[in-house]
């Protein structure tokens, strides 16, 4: 039985383990961290086997943990279970309105099986340099949960949080719980640009930004970009910058150029570093055009 | 564990069986009979391997088989068959929407996934709802029409 003539077919076979509950999780990877993988949507994971990149020893499938699934609102803060699929996250109560880049870069998350099968958590471990989420959520100052088999948790923003590409400060023996976001202050417009060849493609350039509205200036402002550098990253120069300005074309052609001076992108089959070095400005540009408009106190924040 | 004895159902049929860990769902749906669900790219890039687990198109070739345990999943040929046709399976046989037909069983499937949920959508959200389907004979127009049809004459011909 079983006999394929398929051509991308996983060889070897592995232990796997269908936990129903975060702490039994915790106690298998306490006995056998080394070789395991934790399984969520498998949509980069299955891909990454089949083509012998990775070869677990043990996978661990996570999606039937109920304290890694769905939202919740906990003091203003927004806390998105690991293990929460990108779909549910983008039509989440609240979410297109409050966090309204982090909904748009679900929305540009590949096609609509990956998003239903592809989660949060999954995304961020994955560490890709053009995860579509990670820009967004560096944009609202988010965090990770992670716990660990010993029994100790720790929260890490975000920003501390990817090491290289395909590397996070995560240990083996850790697990991502939840996604946490702070809460939005008034005035807060923010938006989601991602440059891809079409839009099922891993991003170019992607660029999220939120800002605060006051006066009409910009109080406070979050700019990150993806696919341009090891990691995502934020765009520090350009947010000191706009800090206390107005957003016109000026302002915009100035941030632009401090982002494009920032960024460290290669050359890949995607791009060339020279357009993704040009286009992160753009992106960015764009994004806080978006994001200038939302803040003056539409419905979207 | 390096298989897995497994419950599920596909196309309202249980199947108990063991699964080998490393058998995508892909493999065994086609094993046990269900040749309809098509092997494509084998990284969910073409959505010809799209099946319904619990009403939710997935790609079929990016899932371990032992990891649907308890799931109900749904075929094309769950949603009709020649001789009492699901009304998109007759819309898109209407509207031409088929050629050499490798990629039909996912692009119907991923139409149902967004008609239930999304009953009376709009243009864009089926284009947006195909987009994880390739079709190499260059027959979307046709199959956005067949999709677009089957909205129209569900909600008594109100284009939103």
């Amino acid at each position: 039985m079983y006999q394929t003539t398929n051509t991308r077919i996983i060889v070897p076979e592995f232990d796997v383990r269908q936990p129903t509950s975060l702490e039994a999780v915790l106690r298998e990877l306490e006995h056998n961290a080394k070789g395991t993988r934790l399984l969520a949507g498998g949509t980069d994971l299955l891909v990454q086997i089949k083509l012998e990149r990775t070869q677990p020893a043990r996978l661990i499938d996570i999606t039937r943990v109920p304290e890694l699934m769905g939202m919740a609102v906990k003091d203003g803060m927004l806390i998105v279970g690991a293990a929460t699929s990108i779909r549910t996250l983008a039509n989440g109560v609240g979410v297109r309105e409050r966090y309204t880049a982090l909904a748009e870069s679900c929305d540009a998350f590949s096609t609509v099986p990956v998003m239903i099968m592809g989660t949060i958590g999954g995304n961020l471990c994955n560490a890709s340099p053009a995860a579509d989420t990670a820009p967004a959520l560096f944009a609202f100052d988010g965090a990770v949960e992670l716990a660990s088999c010993e029994g100790s948790r720790r929260t890490v923003p975000l920003d501390e949080f990817f090491v290289g590409p395909g590397r996070t400060v995560m240990r083996e023996d850790e697990v991502m719980v939840a996604v946490r976001l702070p809460k939005t202050a008034a005035g807060t417009g923010s938006a989601f640009v991602k440059i891809g060849r079409v839009a099922a493609d891993i991003s170019k350039v992607s660029a999220a930004v939120k800002l605060v509205r006051k006066d009409d200036r910009v109080s406070e402002c979050r700019i990150a970009v993806g696919a341009v550098a090891a990691t995502p990253m934020r765009a520090y120069t350009a947010e000191q910058y706009l800090a206390g300005r107005r957003i016109d074309a000026k302002t915009l052609a100035d941030a632009a150029r401090a982002v494009e001076e920032d960024v460290k992108p290669i050359t890949d089959v995607r791009s060339t570093k020279e357009y993704r070095t040009h286009v992160a400005g753009v992106a960015v540009k764009d994004a806080l055009g978006a994001a200038w408009q939302r803040a003056r106190g539409g419905e979207r924040q | 564990m390096r298989e897995k004895a497994i419950v599920f159902e596909v196309n309202e049929r249980q199947h108990c069986t063991t699964i080998p860990s490393h058998r995508t769902l892909l493999e065994v749906l086609r094993a046990l009979g269900y040749v309809d669900v098509k092997c494509g790219c084998e990284k969910g890039d073409c959505g010809a391997c799209a099946v319904l687990v619990d009403g939710e198109a997935i790609d079929s070739c990016l899932t371990l088989a032992w990891t649907v345990e308890g799931r109900a999943i749904t075929t094309v040929a769950g949603l009709g068959n020649s001789n009492n046709p699901h009304p998109l399976q007759a819309a898109f046989a209407r509207n031409g929407a088929i050629q050499c037909g490798f990629c039909t069983p996912g692009v119907i499937i991923a139409s149902e996934s967004l008609l239930r949920k999304t009953p009376n959508p709009s243009d864009d959200e089926i284009r947006f709802a195909l987009s994880g389907n390739l079709c190499r004979c260059t027959g979307y127009t046709k199959i956005f029409e067949a999709v677009r049809e089957m909205v129209l004459t569900r909600s008594g011909g109100v284009l939103r």
